[in-house]
């Protein structure tokens, strides 16, 4: 009888094509078989430059879909669409590519289009036991279904166009397993935020991570896919989680879903994506979901972040290591040490992004705007997480909640999350913001931005400073 | 791409940790089709003021310094954003070698692909050769044929991926490699998508 295998290492042996080594373990060099893409209108325009200029064609075009998503304005009034040029450019440029290249692209204003991780499991087109690389760091999103999900640049997406494959090495493994259950109020978002902060954001470097354990099996599939997703800022390249009924459920509702009988088929197949038991991985990490509290960060590092009730940590409290670090992220985030998170001020709020802006996480943020009102001084936006998504919510009355509260009733894209369209802080506004990243100028140059869930950014908008969802929402929590 | 063999120069010391792709290369610089214009976007926000104009705090502005063509960096340099152009915009600018003790994974793949070196040394070496530069600044050898890197009265050999090295050295054409093995390729996928029907049913062209 063979080793008792992870459900990683299951999933590369099924896509292997060669091994360059036939070591079969970590390091291990092969080709690796990829199913699936998805192509955005930043990262792909020099990779189809690339195969037009070797005269190259894509081995199967029906296994990549193209979906503006980046650059794209997200203004409730489509028509006044502020694109500059360079964005003009690489929205044709990308319809342009599938036209000649025989690739369904969704572009601006296609019913569909929406941000690339929202669309793609949406559309029923993510599958357990897939291999989907893109070129996006988001896309370990995947994991939640059973998938090896990861980013790749430029270069390596004209490869896969170029020959469905990937010259890849077999990653470690590591297992998080959270046992326990979140106490009300405490979502997925706080708990990969706990992971990141515990861990650290190179904790998981060179690792593919398994999520597991009672409180991932508590969780919806779209709460799953924000843990996924945001694992890639603990420096996992794959995220992971094995598929239960839950998830095929999620896929029979999609347009795009297998159909029954092959559903049925494949469902048989899927039960046996999972870690066999007894099977090794090289690091594991348990953690107690009663313990995380809500989480917020306050520095420039998604792995800066603290329990709302928490103060801005004092650098001499900090190992040495981290000190130079903390000192950098509160002067660019104009913090002092000691000050209570709660006592922080906001003059943006921003619901949106891959990480937390399905229709779930809507849901959440309504639940706690229902009969408040924004705090004088503050700019709400919400931008959906997909067209799709930003309909359905209509047809649940969800935008009224937000429109009556003061929020922008925004389309959907990347938007604010990356600020690579007309949506950005200006230098020095603060922003409680449900995305994944708080680096130095990712939401604008100067502009600072706190990371928190979706309820968390809801409570922040009323409230006008940082603010602990649980206190404010007694009776929606129950 | 540029061949990487052995290569003299100026190293600069960016101890930060975590010092991502954002970072490297804004948001400013990534609205173009083609690859070419990025050496301006290389740490833009942090060369530069709100008025364009330099910087005196930031390492790469030093008189000394305008030859860079090494770095050497803190722990998880280059995390976040899949973004190539800061590997485009690194090699633009002249930068050939990063030296670190661990990088962001995509990074380091789009390194590799583009023939910019990342060497990746314990944090204890890392600290060794920091401690070499003083003010932030020193020359710096580093021999890919021979494995070794040298600074002052630092020397020390290094590990590295022999398919990288390799790539490093000659520049390989890594699609054509991998067209060489079009036939298995071909042959996989009509057995791997024979066996598991459901997998075409989400075709983008049956739709």
């Amino acid at each position: 009888m063979s080793a008792p295998k992870t459900l990683y290492d299951k999933i590369v042996d099924e896509h292997r094509i060669l091994s360059f080594d036939e070591s079969g373990a970590a390091g291990e060099r092969l080709l690796l078989y990829i199913d699936r893409t998805v192509l955005n209108e930043y990262t792909s325009p020099q990779a189809f430059s690339g195969l037009r200029a070797a005269g190259r064609n894509v081995w199967r075009p029906a296994a990549s879909l193209g979906v503006v998503d980046h650059v794209n304005s997200t203004n409730p009034d489509r028509d006044a669409g502020e694109l500059d040029d360079g964005a003009r450019r690489q929205i044709e440029y990308l319809s342009e590519n599938g036209r000649d290249f025989g690739i369904e692209i969704f572009d601006l204003f296609d019913p569909r289009q929406g941000i690339e991780h929202v669309v793609m499991p949406e559309l029923g087109l993510v599958l357990p036991g897939m291999v989907i690389a893109a070129g996006d760091s988001h896309s370990t999103t995947y994991g939640a279904f059973g998938v090896i999900g990861f980013g790749i640049g430029t270069s390596d997406i004209e490869h896969l166009l170029a020959t469905q494959t990937l010259v890849y090495r077999r990653l470690k493994t590591m297992r998080v397993t959270i046992d326990g259950t979140l106490a009300p109020g405490i979502t997925a978002k706080d708990l990969i935020m706990e992971v990141i902060r515990r861990i650290g954001a190179d904790g998981a470097v060179g690792h593919a991570v398994e999520f597991a354990g009672e409180a991932i099996d508590a969780l919806g599939v779209e709460a799953r896919m924000t843990i996924c997703n945001m694992a890639v800022e603990c420096g996992a390249r794959v995220a992971l989680m094995a598929p239960d009924d839950k998830v095929v459920d999620y896929i029979a509702g999609c347009p795009r879903a297998p159909s029954p009988d092959l559903l049925a088929a494949a469902r048989a197949e899927w039960r046996t994506l999972r870690s066999d038991p007894g099977a090794r991985f090289d690091h594991e990490v348990a953690l107690d979901a009663a313990d995380i509290p809500p989480m917020v960060s306050w520095g420039t590092s998604p792995d800066q972040s603290l329990a709302i009730t928490g103060s801005v940590p004092d650098p001499q409290d900090l190992p040495a290591e981290r000190r130079a670090d903390a000192i950098r992220a509160m002067a660019y985030m104009d913090l002092a040490p000691h000050t209570p998170l709660q006592d922080i001020a906001i003059d943006r709020a921003f619901i949106g992004s891959c990480t937390n802006a399905r229709l779930t996480d809507l849901r959440d943020a309504a639940r706690i705007l229902k009969g408040r009102k924004v705090a004088p001084g503050v700019r709400a936006m919400i931008s959906p997480g997909s067209s799709g998504v930003r309909r359905a919510a209509e047809a649940e009355g969800i935008d009224r909640i937000f429109i009556d509260a003061g929020f922008e009733w925004r389309r959907s894209g990347c938007s604010l999350c990356l600020a690579m369209n007309d949506d950005s802080l200006a230098p020095g506004e603060r922003c409680a913001s449900s995305t994944n990243r708080n680096f130095e100028g990712r939401q604008g140059i100067g502009g600072r931005t706190h990371l928190m869930s979706p309820a968390m950014v809801a409570a922040a908008a009323v409230t006008g400073r940082l603010a602990d969802v649980r206190a404010l929402a007694v009776e929606e929590l129950n | 791409m540029e061949r990487f063999i052995r290569l003299s120069g100026r190293a600069a010391a960016m101890p930060a940790a975590n010092i991502d792709t954002d970072v490297i290369m804004p948001k400013a610089y990534l609205k173009g089709i083609d690859r070419s214009g990025l050496a301006i976007g290389l740490f833009h926000d942090l060369r530069f003021d709100d008025n364009g104009a330099l910087r005196d705090d930031f390492i790469l502005n030093r008189p000394d310094m305008a030859n860079t063509r090494f770095l050497l960096v803190g722990p998880n340099f280059g995390c976040g954003s899949s973004r190539e152009h800061a590997v485009w915009g690194m090699l633009q600018y002249g930068i050939r070698g990063i030296i670190g003790s661990s990088y962001g994974a995509i990074f380091a793949d789009n390194a590799a692909n583009n023939g910019l070196l990342l060497l990746s040394l314990p944090a204890t070496e890392i600290a060794a050769l920091m401690a070499q530069l003083g003010d932030g600044a020193g020359d710096m050898t580093v021999d890919l044929d021979a494995q070794r890197v040298e600074m002052g009265d630092y020397a020390s050999g290094f590990d590295i991926d022999p398919a990288t090295r390799q790539a490093l050295m000659l520049g390989l054409d890594r699609i054509g490699e991998t067209l060489t093995h079009a036939e298995r390729i071909r042959a996989f996928e009509k057995a791997y998508l024979g066996r598991k029907p459901w997998l075409m049913a989400a075709d983008s062209d049956e739709h």
